[in-house]
């Protein structure tokens, strides 16, 4: 088997074992970029959408006017206004913030965090719309204070409804994750991008890493479908 | 008022294009998501087979990844052919492969896989009656397609169409990586030219905005009147 690895990769011209290495951090640098987006624009929503379903228009309406922003424009736009627009804030080149944001991983991180953020704040808040009147009014009978009610019956029960709108929204960040390698990150498409003009292969470069981002995708989409058929358990017909 | 520093007229010209490429592909989009939802649902295996591996392929793929094969590749492609016309017959053929049209290719596939699942769950909420009773009348495929299918699953279609018309919109700026001069492009140039990133992105967000905002304002009014005389149940 290592013979015959071997001698594929001596035989071919384009996947030898650099390029094979390159795709290979261009994946680490796309899950990392994706993932920590994810978490920290997951960690963030979730009291945004708390906001959000605020009664009190001076809570609920600048989260308002924050997912209208980014929700209405292009990704690609908060990218470049980040990115380029870092670099001429007066004096940040003399604080310790330039040490972070010079290098184009942190903006990106910070576009792709203030995007999926918006996104799921308008899903979480979605969910918890609709929770069942019933379901809050017995916890204000059992004399549960607001934020025992939005922690034990609100909270879960959203979780649950939102689970199958955000994995949409995963797959959407890590297919979005490929502008990245615009402001020269070298992620899986950047890699790509690299190995085609290195080459002049389109079909070999795109076609391989489609092939990576789809094993992604359908990984995600099992993943979730896991996770969704364990958290609705509860609703799946008795013998079914 | 707004000093563009001379790149007014330049945006201006970049968002009209950003529009034209929006609403071409969105008619490629329509046309794919129509036959795409016909084969999903015909009895033919080939036919249902070949739309779901599209859907599937396509929902799997980036549409960066995806517009830059169809750009580079496309050329490359036709180089080929090219060559093999001018081998084979002596034919001299060039054709330069542009990003608006690699643009209008990949946004309208995309979007048509979108629009296909779209239409797909519009066409089993029409009620089968209507059909059989079509069937019972003597209308052939095509015209119960045309005169009893198409117009009712349209007010079932447009939320799910509108959605993605909404994103195809903010897709669109995408073409710009592969050099098309629409508005992001243009801005990016005057950005980086200028040196002042929030003077030409800003406006060019704000377009954005306005477009979106738009949209929805249309749809919501299309749905209203698509849904005149719809009971709705309590």
């Amino acid at each position: 088997m290592p013979e015959m690895i071997t001698n594929w990769l001596n035989t071919h011209e384009i996947f030898t074992a650099t390029t094979i290495l390159h795709y290979w951090s261009g994946l680490v640098t796309t899950v990392q970029l994706v993932f920590l987006s994810l978490i920290i624009g997951l960690v963030l929503s979730v009291p945004l959408a708390v906001m959000r379903t605020s009664r009190n228009l001076l809570i609920s309406g600048p989260v308002w006017v924050y997912t209208y922003l980014f929700r209405g424009t292009p990704l690609l736009i908060q990218l470049y206004v980040i990115y380029y627009g870092i670099g001429v804030i007066d004096g940040i080149q003399d604080t310790f913030w330039w040490d972070i944001f010079k290098a184009p991983f942190y903006p990106a991180l910070l576009a792709f965090v203030l995007n999926t953020a918006a996104y799921t704040t308008e899903i979480i808040r979605g969910a918890m719309v609709a929770t069942p009147q019933g379901e809050i009014e017995a916890a204000k009978a059992y004399g549960m204070s607001w934020f025992k009610r939005l922690r034990r019956i609100v909270l879960p029960s959203a979780a649950r409804r939102a689970v199958q709108a955000y994995s949409n929204e995963v797959i959407f960040m890590l297919h979005a994750s490929a502008i990245a390698s615009v402001v020269t990150i070298v992620d899986l498409t950047g890699a790509a991008r690299d190995i085609y003009s290195r080459f002049y292969a389109p079909f070999d470069a795109f076609i391989a890493v489609a092939l990576i981002y789809m094993a992604l995708t359908f990984t995600l989409i099992f993943c979730f479908r896991k996770l969704e058929r364990h958290l609705l358990r509860h609703l799946k017909p008795a013998n079914g | 008022m707004l000093d563009l520093k001379g790149y007014g007229p330049s945006l201006l010209n970049g968002a009209v294009v950003t529009v034209e490429l929006a609403f071409l592909s969105l008619l490629v989009a329509l046309i794919l998501g129509l036959v795409g939802a016909s084969s999903k649902l015909s009895s033919n295996r080939v036919l249902r087979a070949v739309a779901t591996g599209y859907t599937t392929l396509i929902r799997g793929v980036p549409d960066l990844v995806m517009m830059l094969l169809f750009y580079y590749g496309g050329q490359v492609a036709v180089n080929s052919l090219s060559d093999a016309l001018y081998d084979a017959y002596g034919v001299d053929f060039f054709f330069q492969f542009d990003p608006f049209i690699s643009g209008v290719v990949t946004i309208g596939l995309i979007f048509g896989a979108y629009m296909t699942e779209t239409f797909r769950g519009a066409f089993l909420a029409v009620d089968s009656g209507q059909i059989e009773a079509a069937n019972a009348y003597g209308f052939t495929p095509w015209h119960t397609f045309r005169r009893i299918m198409l117009p009712q699953m349209l007010r079932h279609a447009l939320p799910g169409v509108g959605n993605n018309w909404q994103v195809l919109l903010k897709t669109t700026a995408l073409v710009s990586i592969i050099g098309l001069t629409d508005m992001v492009r243009v801005a990016e140039q005057a950005a980086k030219a200028e040196r002042s990133p929030f003077l030409f992105f800003i406006p060019v967000a704000l377009v954005y905005l306005l477009l979106t905002a738009g949209s929805e304002l249309f749809i919501k009014w299309l749905d209203k009147r698509a849904n005149a005389g719809v009971v709705k149940g309590d």
